[in-house]
Parts: structure tokens; C-alpha cells; sequence
């Protein structure tokens, strides 16, 4: 599956970034950062909770009523001239982009950042037909320069670089000459992509939101790529997720604030631009053309589900910045360009089990991430669901866990069998015990011993406690 | 009042004092506590591993268990969390539900009930030390209940409760996360070790068995001198050290 990253074994993935110091400091820091920014913006508001609320209704309209705002917003677009393609799978999509490339005998394309290209893989779809396909936003370009690292992140999707990594691979790559300040970085990167802007056939953005009422499509960054992308080239291609859209500018005014701020806790990023269709007549700026790229990709199968809500996700990565499996396994470990809790939902929904049937596992259902979810998609009860269709339709669960499960139910669902297990624990364990302490625990256990103690069961249950006192009638 | 005192499987086996002092000092409060000896687990264990079917039915055994109960004071936020979910194992409207409605809202999380039902936020306890304290994330995020272990514990004479940095952090417990994904756990709990000794307190406390039982076991596999105690424990205390 294109969306795929890293090494085909989950287990191999996370060890690799467990043992990665560097990409565990950076994705600390990070996360500090982006953690505290966030609080801070959502405390500014007063009443960030009824911002989340109403941004919860106007996504779940927005996805029940899906069909209807796609229409109209295809309308909107073909009545000011430009053209919609609806593509079922990403091959679809890629074969649509690679056909208005060759039709403009384009060399050079340059990309703002876009979550659904990669999960596509459409810069290898026009890379195959010897198109050059350079990606301006700062991280991804880091990210292409140093041999197409896939992202970890998908807000910042070099959160796993450190500035000190950045300066090398811009030496090594570029000549870049400099230090690791990151003024100096940007600068040089910024004198770089401004050639290509300037020489590119095709610009490619993403989409933030769709404005259904007006046909518009908001663009939200903090580097004025995506203006300088959609203003420059002269045939510009917009692809997005079927379910990025708005009903209407109210709306996106309120989406567009909880966004920026649970993802970076700014008030607003230094650029929000909203475009609406080609230049026309008299107007100075924009595209003489352009194509509109709806992309289904297994979404479609999504609705009606117990997973919709997963189509609310507006893609701030709040979710990750918090998620402490995040912080220590980093982006990559997923295997996944979506990672963290909503990549754990969306992976498996968007492919399948067979391919991510550990990511919904790779959780201590915390509930971290549905705390600071802007629209309210209940994380890690979609994880919970997701291990529900693994044992139920799926049939993917370990014999020795169905066989576990099955005695658990047997023994907690008896008062007698449960009284006579818990009697017994401290009989069974003592073999491994040394002072009430279990340090090398038999069977599944020395999963939990690897890393810690276990106290002993102590032979005198709660239950007999109470029991003797009650008949000794010592209470007050 | 009368209480049916819900002591969660860990705490029946693992930790006993808590449960004895959770069940002295709610009498000492003026409850009059029974226990249900039919009660088991709450059936976390195979709720978040998939098993709805099989928590289904270890769910009924407990509603039943608490039929006649008049409040149910678990010591655990987990479990107390868990029992609230059993509304959504059954279908709207069925019996079984209503009867899921019922123990949920008679059914309480220790230091919530003596804050929030009972009124109390002074229980007339002293401890000395230096401790921090733990807020669990079921307890916290999904129960709800953030403040009232802060105000029981500021009233405890002689105890200084020093701030964790990065509270809102997991342990990295999770019930099977920690057996099936066992390596991550590790860092998750190392990371919360770290923290705990950042704060140099030589008592770290908690209002649930299993994070404690989860940091506890790090702790003295490291062989870190921080005691471990219940909350109960301490707002039970009577000036021992």
C-alpha cells in the first residue's frame, strides 16, 4: 500500500525508533513545545469547550450530509471554469495528475504540503513519468532532500530531526555552508525554493477545507508556500480528502481557528489563503487552470460505520502531541505516513488489518488524545472498536488470548470460582517469589517482570479481612 | 449511609491495606459499609482487549452483585470508570441497561464520594512527608474526578505534597499494553520514575492499585527508595509516619 512506510515488521519498526536517541530527543522537545502552545491557546479563548463542541456539530453535519456539500462544491468549481475529477482510488487520482501533466508538458511541479499525495504516493506517479517534483513546504523539503525520509508527523513532518541533523543534510546535499541556527536555515532553503516557484509548470497544493458555498479552497500555513504555489504556475492541481469541506465561510472560520490552534496554539498561522478557481477575466493573480482532485481512497467505506467520526479529523495533530506512545516510538515506528491515535484509527480503515492489526494496540488508551481532539472524535474508543472487529469479524486475536479471555470470563462471572482462584494466588506464585516480591514471573507474566517487580498475592485476601472482622463484629 | 464497598480484584489480592483503611475511615465517616462477597473484576481486562461479548456477561454478574445496594464505593477510578460503561454494552432501552443506569449513578470513586457525597474535604488525618501524587488517566480524564484527591490531601496535617512534574502523563500501565507492548511500557514508566524523582518526595501516592502497582514495580526493580501508598492509606492516618 502506498501509504505505507519503513520496514514491513511492527515490532522491528518500534525497536528501531526506541532506539533512536536522537529522534527521541527531538520528538520530546517537540512535543513540550507544541503541548504547552496549545494549552495556552485553548485557555485564551475562555471557552474552548464550546468551541470543541460546535466544532464537533459542524464536522458531523459537514460528514452526514457529505454528498450534498461535494456537489455543490463541484458545481461551484466547473461554474467558474475549472475541472473535477472524482477519483475512487488513488491509482485513479495519480493516472487524472499524471495526464494533466503530460497534456501540459510539464517538467517541473512544485507542491505544497498535502497529507493526501502522500498517502497516494503521487510524487512517485509523476516522478515515473520524468517529472521533477519539488516540495516546498520547509519539513517536506528537508525530507526530500535527504533521500525522500518519509514524514513523521503530519503537521511537521521533519519533527524528528534535530537543527544539528538539518545542517548536515543541507551540507551534504546543497554545499550549504552555515550553522545550525534555525534563521539560517530557513533563509537558505527560502532562496532555494524560490527558483523553483518561479520555473515550475504545475503548481500542487492540498486542502485544508473545501468552502462548499463558494467553491473555495482554504489553505492554512505558516511559510506562504501554498500562495506562492497556487499564484505562480500557471496550471495548478488542488487534491483533497473527500471529507475536507465546509458548508461555508462561518464555517470555516470556526474550523480554521480550532485548527490553527490545536495544532500550533497560534491565533492564526502567518498565512491562511483561500482561492477560488482560476483567474478570470480581469483579475491579475492565479492559475489559467485548474483541476480539482477529490480523492475517495476508502473513505467512502468509512461512512455509515462505527468509525465516521474518524472523517471528522481536520489533521491538526493535537492527537499526537500529546500521545506518550508517540514520544517514545516516534512517527515512523507506525508504519504509516498517518501515525499517532489518529493514524492508529485511520491506517487500518483507509488499508486493512492484515497490514496494521498492531496499531490499535499500540496504545495504553490513555485518553490523552481525546482530551485535546478540537472536534471531539473519541480517540481511544475507536481504538477499543478496532480491537473489537480484530476478535469478532476480523479473527485475528491470538488462540492463547481468546483461550485467556474465555477463563477470565468463566472465573470473574462465578463468585465460587473467582473466591477459589484468588485463594490460590498466593500458593501458585510463591514458587517465584522472594520476599513478597515476584522479579522473574512464569508464562505471560515475565512480559510484565522484564521491566518490573510484581508484589506478591498476600495470603490474607481483602475478602477475609472483612469477613473475620464482620464476625467479630468489630466494626463501628 | 450505607455502602457497598467495591474493593476491584487487585485490590483483593494485592492490596489489602487500602482496602482496609478505604472501608476504616468510611466508617469512621459514618457510613455503614457491607461487601457484596459475590463481586469479582469489573471486566476491564476484556473490555479494552475486544472481548465485548465476555464483558458483557462478567458486567451482569456485577449489576447483579450491587442489585440492592444503596452506594458502591470502588477504590479504584479505573474500575469505577468501567462500571459507568456498562450502559453501552446493552441496547438502548432494555432492561439490562436500566439496570446499568442504576449502578452507574450510585456508584462512586473513593475520594469522590467523600468530597462530592458526603461533603467532607477535612478527614481529620495526619501524615509526615514529603509525597507527590499520581493522577490516573482513567480517573482524571474519563471519571472525571481531578480535584478531589488535591483537597482531601491538603488537609492532611504534616504531609507536603510536592507537584509531579508532567502529571497528565501515563504510566504506561494500560492493562495488556503492558504485557503486549511491553518495551514501550518500559519507557513510559521510566519516563514517570524520572518524574517522580525530580520531585525528590520519598512517598508517592495514588488513588489506583494498578498504576501504583505498575510504578511501584519499577520503582523497586530500580531499587529506588520511594514508598507507594494507596490514598486511602494516608487520609486513614492518625500521626504515623
Amino acid at each position: 500500500m502506498p501509504m505505507h512506510i519503513g520496514e514491513k515488521d511492527f515490532k522491528a519498526r518500534v525497536s528501531k525508533g526506541l532506539q533512536d536517541d536522537f529522534m527521541r530527543g527531538a520528538v520530546r522537545s517537540a512535543q513540550g513545545r507544541l503541548q504547552n502552545n496549545r494549552a495556552n491557546a485553548a485557555e485564551e479563548l475562555g471557552d474552548w469547550e464550546e468551541w470543541r463542541t460546535l466544532g464537533q456539530q459542524i464536522r458531523q453535519h459537514t460528514v452526514e450530509h457529505l454528498d450534498y456539500y461535494l456537489h455543490q462544491l463541484s458545481e461551484k468549481v466547473a461554474e467558474l471554469g475549472g475541472h473535477v475529477f472524482f477519483a475512487e482510488t488513488g491509482e485513479e487520482a495519480n493516472a487524472y495528475i499524471q495526464q494533466v501533466a503530460k497534456d501540459k508538458n510539464a517538467k517541473k511541479i512544485a507542491k505544497s504540503k498535502s497529507m493526501v499525495t502522500e498517502e497516494i504516493s503521487m510524487n512517485d506517479a509523476l516522478e515515473d513519468i520524468g517529472c521533477e517534483v519539488i516540495e516546498t513546504d520547509l519539513g517536506e523539503y528537508i525530507l526530500q532532500i535527504d533521500d525522500h525520509d518519509p514524514p513523521s508527523h503530519i503537521v511537521a513532518p521533519a519533527l524528528h530531526k534535530n537543527k544539528e541533523q538539518i545542517r548536515d543534510v543541507f551540507h551534504e546535499r546543497l554545499g550549504y555552508a552555515k550553522t545550525e541556527q534555525p534563521e539560517e536555515l530557513a533563509l537558505f532553503a527560502r532562496e532555494k525554493l524560490r527558483e523553483e516557484f518561479l520555473s515550475a509548470d504545475i503548481g500542487i497544493t492540498g486542502c485544508n477545507f473545501a468552502v462548499a458555498e463558494s467553491g473555495s479552497f482554504a489553505l492554512v500555513t505558516n511559510e506562504g508556500n501554498a500562495r506562492m504555489v497556487s499564484t505562480l504556475p500557471k496550471t495548478q492541481i488542488t487534491v483533497m480528502g473527500m471529507e475536507r469541506i465546509v458548508p461555508g465561510w462561518e464555517e470555516l472560520d470556526i474550523v480554521v481557528s480550532l485548527l490553527t490552534r490545536a495544532a500550533v496554539g497560534q491565533k492564526l498561522t502567518s498565512y491562511i489563503t483561500a482561492l477560488t478557481g482560476p483567474k478570470q477575466i480581469g483579475e491579475a493573480d492565479g492559475p489559467e487552470e485548474f483541476h480539482l482532485v477529490i480523492v475517495d481512497n476508502g473513505r467512502s467505506r468509512i461512512l455509515g460505520t462505527e468509525f465516521q467520526e474518524a472523517l471528522h479529523c481536520i489533521r491538526c495533530a493535537a492527537c499526537i502531541n500529546v500521545c506518550p506512545v508517540y514520544r517514545h516510538v516516534g512517527g515512523h515506528a507506525y508504519g504509516s505516513i498517518y501515525p499517532g491515535p489518529i493514524g492508529a484509527v485511520l491506517s487500518p480503515l483507509l488499508s486493512d488489518y492484515d497490514e496494521y492489526k498492531e496499531l490499535p494496540y499500540a496504545s495504553s488508551l490513555c485518553g490523552a488524545c481525546t482530551e485535546v481532539c478540537p472536534v471531539k472524535i473519541p480517540l481511544h474508543e475507536q481504538l477499543i472498536m478496532h480491537r473489537r472487529k480484530i476478535v469478532e469479524d476480523e479473527k485475528k486475536s491470538t488462540l492463547s488470548e481468546r483461550l485467556a479471555m474465555k477463563g477470565f470470563e468463566q472465573i470473574v462471572q462465578s463468585a465460587n470460582l473467582y473466591r477459589t482462584a484468588t485463594k490460590m494466588a498466593p500458593f501458585l506464585t510463591t514458587p517465584f517469589s522472594k520476599n513478597n516480591v515476584i522479579s522473574k514471573g512464569p508464562g505471560p507474566l515475565r512480559y510484565w517482570t522484564d521491566a518490573r517487580d510484581l508484589p506478591q498475592p498476600t495470603q490474607e485476601r481483602f475478602r477475609d479481612w472483612f469477613k473475620q472482622r464482620s464476625e467479630r463484629g468489630d466494626s463501628e | 449511609m450505607k455502602v457497598s464497598f467495591f474493593i476491584t480484584c487487585l485490590g483483593d489480592i494485592f492490596y489489602v491495606n487500602a482496602g482496609k483503611a478505604a472501608v476504616e475511615l468510611l466508617e469512621r465517616l459514618g457510613c455503614e459499609i457491607d461487601f457484596p462477597r459475590a463481586q469479582t473484576c469489573c471486566g476491564q481486562p476484556a473490555y479494552n482487549s475486544g472481548y465485548r461479548k465476555e464483558t458483557i456477561e462478567v458486567a451482569k454478574h456485577l449489576i447483579e452483585t450491587f442489585d440492592h445496594s444503596e452506594y458502591v464505593v470502588g477504590i479504584s477510578g479505573s474500575c469505577v470508570y468501567m462500571i459507568h460503561e456498562y450502559v453501552h454494552l446493552f441496547e438502548d432501552g432494555s432492561e439490562w441497561q436500566k439496570r446499568a443506569i442504576d449502578l452507574k449513578n450510585k456508584t462512586y470513586e473513593f475520594t469522590q464520594f467523600i468530597v462530592d457525597v458526603l461533603g467532607i474535604e477535612d478527614v481529620g488525618a495526619s501524615y509526615q512527608a514529603v509525597a507527590t501524587y499520581h493522577t490516573s488517566c482513567h480517573m482524571t480524564r474519563l471519571l472525571g474526578v481531578k480535584e478531589a484527591p488535591f483537597k482531601l490531601l491538603s488537609n492532611v496535617k504534616g504531609l507536603k505534597l510536592v507537584d509531579l512534574p508532567n502529571r497528565q502523563d501515563c504510566c504506561g500501565f494500560g492493562g495488556t499494553f503492558s504485557v503486549k507492548m511491553s518495551n514501550i511500557s518500559e519507557q513510559m514508566v521510566d519516563e514517570k520514575v524520572s518524574h517522580i524523582q525530580e520531585t525528590e518526595a520519598d512517598l508517592l501516592l495514588g488513588a489506583d492499585g494498578s498504576c501504583l502497582m505498575n510504578i511501584g514495580g519499577r520503582l523497586t526493580r530500580k531499587g529506588i527508595p520511594v514508598k507507594v501508598k494507596h490514598i486511602a492509606e494516608i487520609l486513614n492516618s492518625r500521626g504515623e509516619a
